[in-house]
């Protein structure tokens, strides 16, 4: 049972200390620490294996049955968007979004988030109906209805076709803007990082290899000479052997 | 692509008229299709009955069938014994399968709900509900108590069965998403547990209705003095094989509409999932 010293943080902010989570014998984190800033986007990098889902997990108290020990502390406040859109097949769009509202005005809310991610009028659709990136920004207008002060996403575009990622990317950015929750993003692609964070840590065996801060504008392009050298360091720092021309 | 096409040498194009391969499917449907089977069946029977080659004693003519249902109808024996078995078999259906939702929501999502119920659940399964008759006769009479409780305890365990097997195969991905969004319990219940675990439960309805009427046939021809089935035990003394039939047609008919009433529901309640089964 992963017990949680420590509890919620108020501004948005996240700390974890000392952290340890494992299966069985094998810890895949062992005396993690890290501090993420309110309002700050990260993304967290790595191989499969390196840890970031189990990070990202252990963030949002999803591994109850994993064993390990620490302390986390995150704002109360946070939501998930999962790989798959993980929607309910059964319920319809709007239901969907407000699956975790309560209140007499939930309704409306989930409308003004489906407006948000470019769903007005696919309210009583049933989820089937959507295409892959339409169900992930339902997704997306879910973990936002709430306002969290923390949007965990792990892997979130991992299953979309390049095309349909592209859009989502400025999406995302665009929320970001608009309701400055503190992000982690888990992703195993470098040039999404780049492109949407403003920190990026790459997780190697469970600790944090690279810590990068991110100094590009919000309108950021491949065309950047910053852009290609943050590429550079990261790919290098993932052992891919990058040779250009 | 054109010039491809082209370059290509005439003797590989494919020729214009095709020899049609050999058919593997079973053809267009015939209209009315499902129709002609029992049509023949009744003509035979009516042919028999009009020859004199089917004697009455063995099996009555269609027409005789027919005369005695209205004759029936307007002394009001049908509709009188029609109402009590339609209200044994509701009865036990309704209790039956209140009985079964609840237990398979108990087995469903506690250890110790489905260490408790499970083993004794698959025991009565393996056992015919029949089977239970003797002792059930002797623990309750043979009056209506008897014969609800039987009916009951043919609907109420693959009600259980289908719904505890659908509340397991719910997806842990909505789980999680539950925890994640940290539902209350009720919510859980009633947005995730209950729509998940409902085609499993509408599939144990087509059963359990099958069952309640299986019983039904059964308790009403052991010591009982109303119903369509004592109609019919009735009429085998007195030798009289039109009400029989009579009975029969009654059973095949509340079998066919209970069915048909289940699928309309199953239809109704799933109809999200329509674009990718029906």
């Amino acid at each position: 049972m992963a017990t949680n010293l420590g509890g919620l943080t108020a501004t948005g902010t996240v700390r974890v200390h000392r952290l340890v989570r494992g299966f069985g014998s094998r810890a895949v984190l062992d005396g993690f620490d890290l501090e993420i800033g309110a309002g700050e986007f990260v993304a967290l990098l790595g191989r499969s294996g390196s840890g970031k889902s189990t990070l990202l997990r252990a963030l949002a108290g999803l591994d109850s049955d994993v064993d390990g020990s620490g302390v986390i502390e995150v704002p109360e406040k946070s939501s998930v968007v999962f790989q798959d859109a993980r929607l309910l097949p059964w319920q319809r769009v709007l239901d969907n979004v407000v699956l975790g509202l309560r209140g007499s005005n939930a309704h409306e809310r989930g409308r003004a988030a489906l407006a948000e991610v470019g769903l007005a009028g696919r309210e009583n659709a049933w989820p089937n109906e959507l295409s892959g990136g339409e169900q992930q920004r339902v997704a997306l207008a879910r973990a936002l209805v709430s306002e969290p002060e923390l949007l965990l996403a792990d892997e979130p575009f991992g299953a979309l076709d390049a095309l349909t990622r592209l859009r989502m990317h400025d999406l995302l950015r665009e929320l970001y803007a608009r309701h400055r929750p503190t992000v982690l993003l888990v992703t195993h692609d470098v040039d999404e990082a780049v492109t949407l964070a403003d920190r990026v840590l790459l997780l190697d065996s469970g600790r944090i290899a690279v810590d990068l801060t991110i100094d590009l504008p919000a309108q950021r392009s491949h065309r950047q000479p910053q852009f290609l050298a943050y590429r550079e360091t990261l790919l290098r720092a993932l052992g891919v052997n990058h040779s250009e021309g | 692509m054109t010039a491809s096409v082209l370059a290509r040498p005439q003797g590989t194009t494919t020729p214009s008229v095709r020899k049609p391969g050999r058919r593997l499917k079973p053809g267009r449907p015939i209209p009315l299709g499902a129709a002609i089977g029992p049509f023949l069946l009744l003509s035979v029977w009516a042919a028999g009955s009009a020859a004199g080659w089917i004697d009455p004693r063995t099996l009555s003519a269609p027409w005789t069938v027919v005369t005695t249902t209205g004759d029936l109808i307007a002394d009001g024996r049908l509709q009188d014994n029609l109402a009590i078995s339609a209200q044994r078999a509701g009865l036990g259906l309704v209790i039956g399968t209140v009985i079964g939702t609840v237990l398979a929501v108990v087995a469903g999502l506690s250890r110790w709900g489905e260490a408790l119920l499970d083993g004794p659940i698959q025991i009565k399964r393996a056992i015919p509900s029949l089977a239970l008759l003797p002792l059930l006769v002797l623990w309750f009479g043979i009056g209506e108590q008897m014969k609800v409780i039987t009916i009951t305890l043919g609907v109420f365990v693959p009600v259980y069965i289908h719904t505890h097997n659908g509340l397991r195969s719910i997806d842990s991905r909505y789980v999680e998403l539950g925890e994640s969004l940290r539902l209350p319990r009720a919510v859980f219940l009633r947005r995730i547990v209950l729509p998940g675990a409902l085609p499993g439960f509408l599939l144990g309805m087509r059963f359990a209705v099958v069952n309640a009427w299986l019983a039904l046939v059964v308790v009403e021809q052991i010591n009982s003095t109303s119903g369509i089935g004592y109609m019919m035990q009735l009429a085998r003394e007195y030798g009289q094989t039109d009400v029989i039939i009579v009975g029969l047609v009654l059973y095949g008919l509340l079998g066919l509409l209970s069915d048909g009433a289940v699928r309309l529901a199953q239809r109704r309640a799933l109809s999200w999932r329509r674009t990718l089964a029906d």
